[in-house]
């Protein structure tokens, strides 16, 4: 008896001291995978799967915490990450006010973050801090030079009573000047409202040409829902953040026609061969639709993916200059974000530029036009 | 606002409503006869919609997981309960029935039934699963504490309410599902169309609420149900079985849930957590009535509704708010018409 526990006990000891000798990449994630954001953090955790297991020889450890779909809870988690866990990176969280109250925890510890939602931050917390989607100011240009198209003159609101719906509905209003395009109507609906007549019948009152749908996932159906209940048939477009495909399923004949713009992973088959994200796009949506199910793929786990992308560009630079766990791997590693061009990931090419957390360009939207249950490339 | 403009918003108000007088009646249903502020009473329907939505995705949904886990977890409390009392095999045969064999039954048919019912059978399985999570959860967490203050009852509540959305995130996934349609045509009315499905919501409230009435006002078990509320102990000395009468509240008030969340969902997308809105908006409606009265929960739910569309039309963004703000008025008309009457909660506990 006693022999066996002196075995285990060296046994034990030696496990301990080759886990220390071999040192491992700790990356803290933050994510809303409970609570009234979970649609999109669920996916977006799916998307984390991508992360490889081991870099340059060292191990890669993912440490996964849920904020419950509230800021503070957020806070708390980072500080948690990067106290007690003693993390090298931080990934999310994924929803915008999410990122902005952690932004500042990262930069104060000096901690690098990967976002996974669209933000605007200052350049002193956009020093350690990047984020993957598209800016508004990128997305909203194909809705607009569609508008412009078709000569829309008036363009109606209509968007999410939060922070999402109000990203929107300023990249909208600080773009459609440069159009001669003049917003007429501004009107808000909770996620998990039953019903949006109100809104509508006051939007379809105001005539306008066109009309811009600020919201996302399947909450994002009800507006189309309701105006193709008014017969409405003028132009309908939507933010990227409808791209999956419970919003069509959900939608139905109602979001026919309806354009969103999106990454080019929304519609890569259609991209020309030319270009290095559909082959990239092709990949990610094979491997995650092996794991998840034919049809699964989503543009939140797309960021994800980038994420992982960048991460596997940039942690090898980092390697090369410091020992991960120390203070000077975290600055080695927000230094090798900047320094490491043209990622090319599933949503865009990346180039993070030192006093912006967006690393993208116009080449990471295209516009969709949803046809018979899928979305299809507006040339 | 035209006329044509109006008459559409009172229609939208009055189908929301309509939803709200059926979360109002469930909650003043158990509120009279428990005292339980019953919060997850919205969940409830979310997750009959929601089963009713996986039949149609030919899925299996997670409610009949729920369903069993329950039954186990309240046969269990009811065995150590019996065990501890010494209790006759008779008594042992009742509770295996009524925690294990009943519940389960639609769950069995469920796993059994080819994946291609026909609507009106899909439907009735949905509510008949989850027909017994009312009754168990009331056995598992409300009936050990049936005597407690009407405060504790509510937090508790909440509690649950928290509990249910994580497990029907759990069971359902996070995204919003759509049932098909029972009614598809619409009634014309010159220039108007009503929707079928928004009349087939108003007569269900409007004849819920009247026989809710009367089965309150006029049968001995719903004044038994009344009086245990009132004062449990009394009640016992009339003769009345008030452990049962909580069950039963539970059970009936279930049956509205999951009645609602089955008619509803053909017109409104429901998501895991999107029951305690719409309840909390019924709770706002059954206020209006005091909490006590039937056709006033329903009158005060349509009210809601109405306010609710006029406020999305005038100011969308602060819907929400003119709508849960409406509660101070209506508690204060309350207060300045019954003149200096104490609040009914502490007459009943006195």
């Amino acid at each position: 008896m006693k022999s066996s526990h002196l075995l285990l006990g060296t046994a034990l000891a030696l496990c301990l001291a080759s886990s220390s000798a071999q040192a491992e990449i700790k990356i803290g994630v933050d994510l809303a995978l409970t609570g009234p954001n979970a649609s999109l953090g669920i996916p977006y955790r799916k998307g984390l799967d991508a992360f490889p297991k081991e870099i340059g020889g060292e191990s890669v450890t993912l440490i996964v915490l849920d904020d419950g779909s509230d800021p503070s809870t957020a806070v708390k988690n980072a500080q948690k990450l990067i106290n007690d866990d003693k993390v090298d990176l931080l990934i999310g969280p994924s929803s915008t006010p999410a990122v902005f109250a952690i932004a500042p925890v990262a930069t104060s510890s000096h901690v690098p973050q990967i976002a996974l939602s669209p933000v605007e931050l200052g350049a002193k917390e956009a020093e350690w801090v990047v984020t993957i989607p598209q800016p508004g100011s990128i997305w909203i240009q194909p809705i607009l030079k569609d508008m412009a198209k078709r000569s829309v003159k008036t363009v109606a609101f209509i968007g999410f009573s939060d922070p999402w719906g109000d990203l929107c509905f300023n990249s909208l209003r600080n773009a459609a000047a440069a159009y001669n395009i003049e917003i007429v109507a501004d009107e808000r609906y909770a996620r998990t409202d039953n019903s949006v007549t109100g809104q509508v019948l006051k939007i379809l009152s105001k005539k306008p040409d066109a009309i811009f749908v600020g919201a996302s996932g399947t909450p994002g159906a009800l507006p189309h829902l309701a105006l193709a209940e008014r017969r409405w048939k003028g132009p309908t477009y939507a933010s990227p953040a409808v791209f999956n495909k419970d919003f069509l399923r959900l939608g139905g004949a109602a979001v026919e026609n309806v354009m969103a713009a999106t990454g080019p992973v929304g519609a890569y088959e259609q991209l020309p061969d030319s270009n290095p994200i559909k082959a990239l796009s092709a990949e990610f949506t094979k491997w995650y639709e092996a794991a998840n199910g034919e049809g699964s793929a989503n543009g939140f786990a797309a960021y994800s993916y980038d994420a992982a992308k960048i991460f596997a560009k940039a942690a090898p630079l980092a390697l090369s200059r410091a020992k991960p766990g120390t203070q000077a791997f975290r600055d080695a590693f927000r230094a090798a974000l900047r320094e490491t061009k043209e990622i090319v990931g599933t949503q865009g090419v990346y180039n993070f530029k030192p006093d912006t957390a967006y690393g993208v360009d116009e080449r990471s939207v295209v516009l969709v036009k949803a046809e018979k249950g899928a979305w299809k490339l507006v040339r | 606002m035209d006329f044509d403009i109006a008459m559409l918003i009172a229609q939208d108000g009055i189908s929301n409503g309509a939803i709200y007088a059926m979360m109002a009646l469930g909650m003043v249903l158990v509120f009279n006869s428990t005292r339980i502020i019953f919060v997850p009473f919205g969940d409830l329907a979310a997750y009959a919609a929601l089963t009713l939505g996986f039949f149609q995705l030919h899925q299996r949904p997670g409610t009949i997981w729920l369903v069993l886990v329950l039954a186990l977890i309240a046969f269990a409390v009811e065995a150590v309960e019996l065990f501890n009392r010494k209790a006759g095999r008779r008594i042992w045969r009742a509770a295996a029935l009524n925690c294990i064999v009943l519940p389960c039954l639609p769950c069995a048919l469920a796993l059994i039934a080819p994946p291609d019912l026909p609507l009106a059978a899909q439907s009735a399985l949905a509510v008949a699963i989850v027909l017994p999570i009312g009754p168990l959860l009331y056995r598992i967490i409300y009936k050990p504490v049936a005597n407690a203050s009407v405060l504790l009852l509510l937090t508790i509540s909440v509690a649950l309410h928290f509990a249910l959305s994580g497990v029907a995130l759990l069971c359902f996934g996070p995204e919003g599902l759509r049932t098909q349609a029972f009614l598809e045509n619409d009634l014309e009315l010159g220039r108007f169309t009503i929707s079928s499905q928004m009349l087939m919501m108003v007569i269900a409230a409007a004849a819920l609420s009247v026989g809710l009435y009367f089965f309150f006002d006029r049968t001995i078990p719903g004044k038994a149900l009344k009086a245990t509320a009132m004062n449990r102990n009394g009640a016992r000395l009339m003769g009345i079985r008030t452990h049962s009468a909580g069950a039963t509240a539970f059970l009936i008030a279930t049956a509205i849930a999951a009645i609602t969340g089955v008619l509803i969902s053909p017109t409104t997308t429901f998501y895991y957590d999107s029951g305690f809105m719409t309840g909390l908006k019924g709770f706002v409606g059954a206020t209006f009535g005091g909490f006590v009265g039937y056709p006033a929960a329903v009158v005060g739910a349509l009210v809601i509704g109405v306010i609710e569309s006029v406020s999305s039309f005038y100011a969308s963004a602060l819907k929400e708010v003119i709508v849960f703000a409406s509660i101070i008025p209506i508690v204060l008309l309350r207060w300045i018409a019954a003149g200096s009457a104490a609040p009914a909660d502490e007459v009943e506990e006195g």
